[in-house]
């Protein structure tokens, strides 16, 4: 095949590129499907339980990750300050997992049970209240939303496709168990258990 | 990795720096059917731009060809092909165990030595006290406030009334173990006349302007409900967290309403432990900092 043909044929020209890229993609990801260390959740994880899973997308709804990580680098003045470094294994029930890349805020890997549940609350409905430096916005609308039973039993039922091992019991007491609760109760949820399946020493 | 994967990682590495090499060599040799050297080649854009065969300098052939050797010799130091160690061991985990190992020499003894120094006389000691500042500002101050002021629902630490007692073995147990209060919501006992007869008669305590009445049938009440936890005198009792009523200091508001809604949706305050999180040496240093703020 002669240069000039790939310089003058656009769509060789990128199928080639595609090619020569996808050997390096395909190499450095694929062997990550069959790897223990990846495809294994760390020792006790359990997958979220419905309120923690509706407090989840509520995390993402609000575009969370825009300004807070959820990977712990392993470095000591990462782990000085938020814990013990994230492990691939912590992660096996996100779907998509919160990594983020921009730290605005703090990495809220290991957020679980830093506070109270009644400082979240405060913190999130105006961060001024308690932190008065926060540049982060308050989210008060959260005390008034509130959930959707149905939709949460779903969407345990989706993952229960994809792996996660809910059981018929837990989906089907997954609307009781949200009942009367709050975006912000879910949210608050969702963050107390955050990172809590790796003891973590400062 | 299985041994599998690892081969066909190892395989497509190996290809990859030889086809790498192959293709150097057939870009830097003269092909059959070429222009000869310094000829225009026949390839002709923009009406007027011709390219002529050049060969590439010599230093930036040789550099792709150092890069070949460069590759080649830092897969052999590192674990690059896939399940092979490398001849240095390198991991990042072993990376990160040297450079917490590293800190904990240099940094250890700044908070090791003040371990065996009982609190008191440590509160004393501003070096200690600086220490202690710093880790409370990273560590504390998102409740507490970085003047340990407190705020609503987040007690004063500088002050001289303690929930949970101020000694300084208590402030130490508050920081290592955390506190949990446990005020029940009364709203669902109580009817919401006898939780107002309640407020009336707390307000009372404090010589605020109260309706006397009122305020006397919130002292039976009292008596039988609260004096349990908040003691008879409503004094408080620092074993179970309950707060003195009886002073001006008011964890959660002193207005009436605030008062009424203690009572109705009752507090549960709490303090998350930190002896995992700090270990026993910033725990020590923390509790005589927080001593010394009132103790002076």
């Amino acid at each position: 095949m002669s240069h000039e043909k790939v310089e003058t044929n656009i769509g060789l020209m990128m199928i080639l590129i595609v090619l020569v890229i996808s050997v390096g993609g395909l190499i450095e990801i694929v062997p990550l499907f069959f790897m223990k260390q990846t495809t294994e959740p760390v020792s006790g994880l359990k997958p979220y339980n419905s309120l923690q899973l509706a407090g989840r997308d509520i995390y993402v709804r609000e575009g969370c990750y825009g300004c807070h990580s959820q990977m712990i680098r392993p470095f000591r003045a990462e782990t000085e300050r938020y814990g013990h470094y994230s492990l691939a294994g912590e992660f096996i029930y996100d779907r998509p997992f919160q990594w983020g890349s921009k730290r605005t805020g703090p990495d809220l890997q290991r957020v679980g049970g830093r506070y109270s549940d009644d400082w979240h609350r405060l913190h999130l409905t105006n961060p001024r209240s308690v932190v008065p430096e926060s540049n982060m916005p308050g989210y008060p609308w959260l005390n008034e939303g509130t959930l959707d039973g149905e939709l949460i039993a779903n969407k345990m039922r989706a993952l229960r496709i994809l792996n996660t091992p809910y059981t018929d019991e837990e989906i089907a007491s997954a609307p009781a168990s949200v009942e009367g609760k709050t975006e912000m109760d879910a949210v608050i949820a969702y963050l107390q258990v955050l990172g809590t399946y790796v003891s973590t020493r400062r | 990795m299985s041994v599998f994967w690892s081969t066909v990682v190892t395989i497509v590495i190996l290809l990859n720096i030889i086809g790498g090499y192959l293709l150097i060599r057939w870009v830097a040799k003269p092909n059959k059917g070429e222009a000869k050297q310094g000829e225009v080649t026949g390839h002709v854009w923009d009406d007027d731009l011709r390219e002529l065969n050049n060969p590439m300098p010599r230093w930036w052939l040789y550099m792709f060809y150092i890069g070949i050797v460069w590759g080649l010799i830092y897969l052999l130091m590192y674990p690059g092909f896939a399940n092979y160690p490398g001849l240095l061991g390198w991991t990042s985990e072993k990376k990160y165990n040297d450079e917490v190992t590293t800190a904990n020499e240099v940094y250890g003894p700044v908070f090791s030595k003040y371990a065996e120094t009982p609190l008191i006389e440590l509160s004393e000691n501003k070096e200690a006290n600086l220490v202690g500042q710093r880790l409370f500002v990273n560590y504390c101050a998102q409740c507490h406030g970085s003047d340990a002021g407190g705020s609503r629902g987040y007690p004063n630490l500088t002050d001289n009334d303690w929930i949970w007692g101020g000694s300084p073995a208590d402030i130490k147990y508050t920081i290592a173990n955390g506190r949990n209060a446990a005020m029940a919501a009364w709203g669902t006992i109580l009817e919401p006349t006898q939780i107002e007869y309640l407020a009336e008669h707390i307000m009372s305590l404090t010589g605020r302007k109260h309706k006397a009445t009122d305020a006397q049938r919130g002292k039976e009440l009292f008596a039988s409900y609260c004096a349990v936890c908040h003691q008879a005198d409503a004094t408080g009792n620092p074993l179970l967290g309950a707060p003195n009523l009886a002073d001006k200091i008011w964890l959660y508001g002193a207005s009436r309403n605030k008062i009424i809604e203690s009572i109705t949706h009752g507090r549960k305050g709490h303090m998350p432990a930190h002896q995992e999180f700090l270990g026993e040496d910033k725990v020590h240093i923390l509790a005589a900092y927080v001593y010394s703020l009132s103790s002076d």
